[in-house]
């Protein structure tokens, strides 16, 4: 296999600056002058894990209310600011993380990590923005229950992680965020935010050097000496049998599937073997071998396909569909034996190197833009893969067996274990 | 946005634009066609975008399978769109892979197969495509107003067209609907990547220049009247949240007025990219609808945008309206709003502010190849490369008097419909687990 010369033009040591503050923040930085513009990006260790059962959507609520005014500033006057630089800057929230993102003409670079600065360390959580918030929280919860992805995929999560934090949604419940308190939101702020754990990512048309010092003058003296620590988090377990369940919601036309089982963590060395094998299953090409049956070949979706998601403790690996109620059972059918001849022969080599020439040569694309470079040296960081991993990523590509991804989807597919979820109209038998 | 583009026209009138771009080994091709629900016939709706989807079931050359195969093992990304007035199709490869993408579209702009079985199995999929969108609320609402948005013109029908006609359409009708549209005449080429331009284009000779061409196909479209009246239209359906949707008849991409109205668009729903690749957007929490609605707790959200069309269009907003308030109450201010802009100048301050976010909206959309390429052709399907080269130093030539003039002619209440989307109560029944 021929490696292309567009590797030369992916990040790695000789580019990426990375710098640890006194603190705690980790924070990397690549230039790059091909595009007038900055982007900044990152993670703080302050994500869902945390929520008590009882307010599910607190660290979620917390993430979003940094931005509704601060001890300097107005919500109106923090967005007035970014918004007249043409700017953008904003938080999310994941199970394990608080995320923000923000992207500026270079010569704004100051404006967003100034925001960024005052959103982290002196959020006011002002009560009428927060009741607003509120409302635009409770009427998303309320969309999502109309949606019929979101509500298999809600779904399927509790099924296959019971009574574990990634079971749960970050956004919470619609009788959960109704009674957190602004003190909470406070209370929350105080003890999950902190330079600990933090990683910062800047790529753009700026000097690295530069920018990290100016990272440093403004959160070099953050510290919080009762920031939470990682909890450590109950162990997962296969599902015993088939869990399958249709959820229905009256009015829609389609219904929504989702269906899988527990996959590896992101740090496993089952994950890069898994990840491939996986795009043989449901992604290569339109779609891979799911794709190919479902919908190349039945004409039963207008998409089907399959996804690993992984992170810091575990994983699950999906198939998901959108299909008419009446196709619903045969396209589970279709998909369970497409996972049973998964399991029970090796990929071919033709197949194999198919989607190993895919992995190698979709990387230049995937890393060209200043958010593409910044997602992925935090993945970099955050996974703790190393500098340089895509430079080695070739080979480590390269490796991988037929023999390696059946070993794999044995250990963790099993098509009579699946948790089975479906969301849409009235199924009538 | 610079103006080393490269424009060739082919003999057989293919039309190719090429911009050199050495920032990283890659090279993005576009095949763009006038060709979109636009041209559709009562009857026909969705010909278009369901001929876009038989361009990937294969050619004698490039069987099925095969071509989505040979991308993908190269690392490239392709894909492609129907919209109102144009389909495109794009690949962006590995720098040194980038034949295959040419020979490729050059096959398959004129011998695609469309093979009967391929026609029915593809049949079935487009109608999931529409049957997943007939589960959003607003794909429901926005579809009853593009309807009574228009009484003659065709974009007054849903890209993906109606499920009666789905059912319907043959082979035939798709067969001839590609003949009659993909042609050289009707084509524009646009690449932007790490290439030479001199050597890429004898490259486009050799795949492009022995294609027969047919005469461009006729564009023409029904006089639509003016509306006169405001419509209203209200839909039905499950769920607890209430729509708004407000479509407002504006001017082509091409008329003078279309830049005014675009500032227009910024300060009252907020900036918006034309650009349908991202790049990012710029959140719109100063703008006035969102100061108006959402900060005084009337709505959940507002958005607005003025697409570019070929013909006069529609300038659209949305708006999730706060559980605890009517559409009433938020139309009674979004009206105020409206009235404000037709009854007093806005300030020069706001103006040039609106110009920043409209520069800046640009370099995040010009940060990749492949938007790089998307650019090129873009402008083309409405007007020429020149309304890209010029969109800022339009912009910059707007005044307040300007969008005054733009709030009077074109946003009075006759000119709009006002869709509203009202729950009807459903609620979610969980079915039991089976072992």
């Amino acid at each position: 296999m021929s490696i292309s010369p567009v590797w030369k033009s992916l990040p790695g040591t000789h580019d990426i600056v990375r710098s640890v503050l006194p603190n705690g923040i980790t924070i990397l930085a690549r230039a790059n002058f091909d595009s007038p513009s900055v982007i900044i990006s990152g993670l703080i260790p302050s994500g869902s894990l945390f929520d008590p059962a009882d307010r599910l959507g607190l660290a979620y609520f917390t993430s979003q209310a940094l931005m509704r005014g601060t001890q300097k500033h107005s919500h109106q006057e923090l967005f007035e600011a970014l918004e007249s630089a043409g700017a953008v800057f904003g938080f999310g929230c994941s199970v394990h993380n608080a995320s923000f993102s923000g992207r500026a003409l270079a010569e704004d670079l100051p404006l967003l990590l100034d925001t960024l600065n005052e959103a982290l360390r002196q959020p006011t959580f002002p009560i009428d923005q927060v009741e607003k918030l509120r409302a635009q929280m409770m009427t998303y919860l309320a969309i999502r229950a109309q949606n019929t992805d979101e509500v298999a995929s809600l779904r399927f999560d509790d099924v296959l992680f019971p009574g574990h934090p990634y079971g749960r949604p970050e956004e919470g419940h619609p009788e959960t965020v109704r009674v957190i308190t602004q003190q909470e939101l406070v209370d929350f702020h105080r003890k999950a935010y902190g330079a600990e754990g933090m990683i910062l990512a800047i790529v753009g048309a700026v000097q690295p050097n530069e920018a990290i010092d100016r990272v440093g003058e403004m959160l070099g003296d953050w510290s919080n000496p009762n920031q939470y620590q990682l909890p450590s988090l109950p162990p997962t377990s296969p599902l015993e049998k088939n869990h399958r369940q249709h959820i229905t919601l009256p009015g829609k036309t389609q219904a929504d599937l989702v269906m899988g089982t527990l996959g590896p963590s992101r740090n496993s060395p089952d994950y890069l073997i898994a990840s491939i094998g996986n795009n043989v299953l449901g992604q290569f090409g339109l779609m891979g071998r799911i794709g190919e049956v479902v919908r190349e070949k039945a004409g039963l979706a207008y998409y089907a396909s399959t996804n690993l998601n992984a992170w810091i403790a575990s994983g699950s690996w999906e198939v998901s569909a959108g299909v008419n109620p009446a196709n619903l059972e045969h396209a589970i059918d279709l998909i369970i034996t497409e996972l049973r001849r998964f399991v029970s022969e090796p990929v071919t080599t033709e197949e194999l190197s198919d989607s190993q020439s895919n992995y190698i040569g979709r990387l230049p694309i995937s890393l060209e833009s200043n958010a593409g470079v910044a997602n992925a040296i935090l993945n970099l960081e955050r996974f703790q893969l190393g500098l340089d991993y895509y430079l080695h990523y070739p080979d480590l590509v390269a490796a991988v067996t037929p023999q390696q991804i059946l070993d794999i989807a044995q250990k963790y597919i099993c098509p009579d274990r699946l948790a089975i979820i479906s969301a849409g109209p009235e199924i009538v038998t | 946005m610079t103006s080393s583009v490269l424009t060739v026209q082919l003999d057989n009138g293919l039309i190719i634009h090429l911009k050199e771009i050495h920032t990283a080994p890659l090279i993005s091709h576009w095949a763009w066609y006038g060709v979109g629900s636009r041209d559709e016939v009562a009857g026909l709706t969705g010909v278009s975008h369901w001929v876009e989807h038989m361009q990937f079931k294969g050619t004698d050359r490039f069987p099925s399978g095969v071509l989505d195969k040979a991308i993908s093992r190269d690392g490239g990304m392709w894909n492609a769109f129907t919209y109102l007035d144009w389909t495109a199709y794009f690949e962006t490869m590995p720098a040194d892979k980038i034949d295959l993408a040419i020979e490729l579209e050059a096959d398959r702009m004129l011998h695609s197969r469309f093979n009967a079985d391929e026609v029915e199995s593809e049949r079935m999929v487009v109608i999931s495509e529409r049957e997943g969108a007939e589960n959003e609320p607003l794909f429901r609402l926005g579809e009853a107003v593009s309807q009574a948005s228009f009484t003659q013109h065709p974009y007054r029908n849903e890209i993906i067209g109606s499920k009666a006609d789905l059912m319907h359409i043959q082979r035939d009708d798709l067969y001839k609907h590609y003949r009659s549209r993909y042609t050289p005449s009707n084509a524009i080429i646009t690449m932007a990547g790490d290439f030479e331009s001199g050597e890429m284009l004898e490259r486009l000779r050799r795949n492009y220049q022995h294609l027969p061409t047919q005469t461009r196909p006729d564009r023409y479209v029904p006089y639509e009247e003016p509306l006169g009246e405001e419509k209203r239209v209200e839909v039905t359906g499950p769920g607890e949240t209430t729509y708004i949707h407000i479509t407002y008849r504006s001017p082509q991409a091409s008329h003078a007025d279309f830049f005014a109205f675009s500032l227009l668009d910024s300060l009252l729903s907020g900036p918006s990219s034309l650009s349908m690749f991202g790049g990012g957007g710029i959140s719109n929490k100063t703008s006035r609808l969102y100061r108006a609605l959402v900060e005084s707790e009337l709505a959940v959200s507002v958005s607005g945008g003025l697409p570019a069309t070929l013909d006069p269009g529609l300038y659209e907003i949305h708006i999730t309206v706060r559980p605890d308030r009517t559409p009433a109450e938020v139309l009674k201010v979004f009206d105020q709003e409206i009235l404000q802009l037709q009854e007093n100048r806005v300030h020069d301050v706001e103006i040039a502010r609106a110009i920043k976010q409209a520069r800046a909206l640009f370099a995040y959309s010009s940060e990749n190849i492949t938007n790089q390429a998307f650019w090129l052709g873009f402008a083309d399907m409405f007007d020429n490369y020149d309304w890209f080269l010029s969109y800022v130093t339009r912009l910059e030539q707007v005044n307040a008097r300007k969008i005054e003039y733009i709030a009077q002619t074109y946003l009075p209440s006759n000119h709009r419909v006002v869709g509203m989307y009202l729950p009807d109560g459903n609620h979610t029944d969980e079915g039991g687990e089976e072992a």
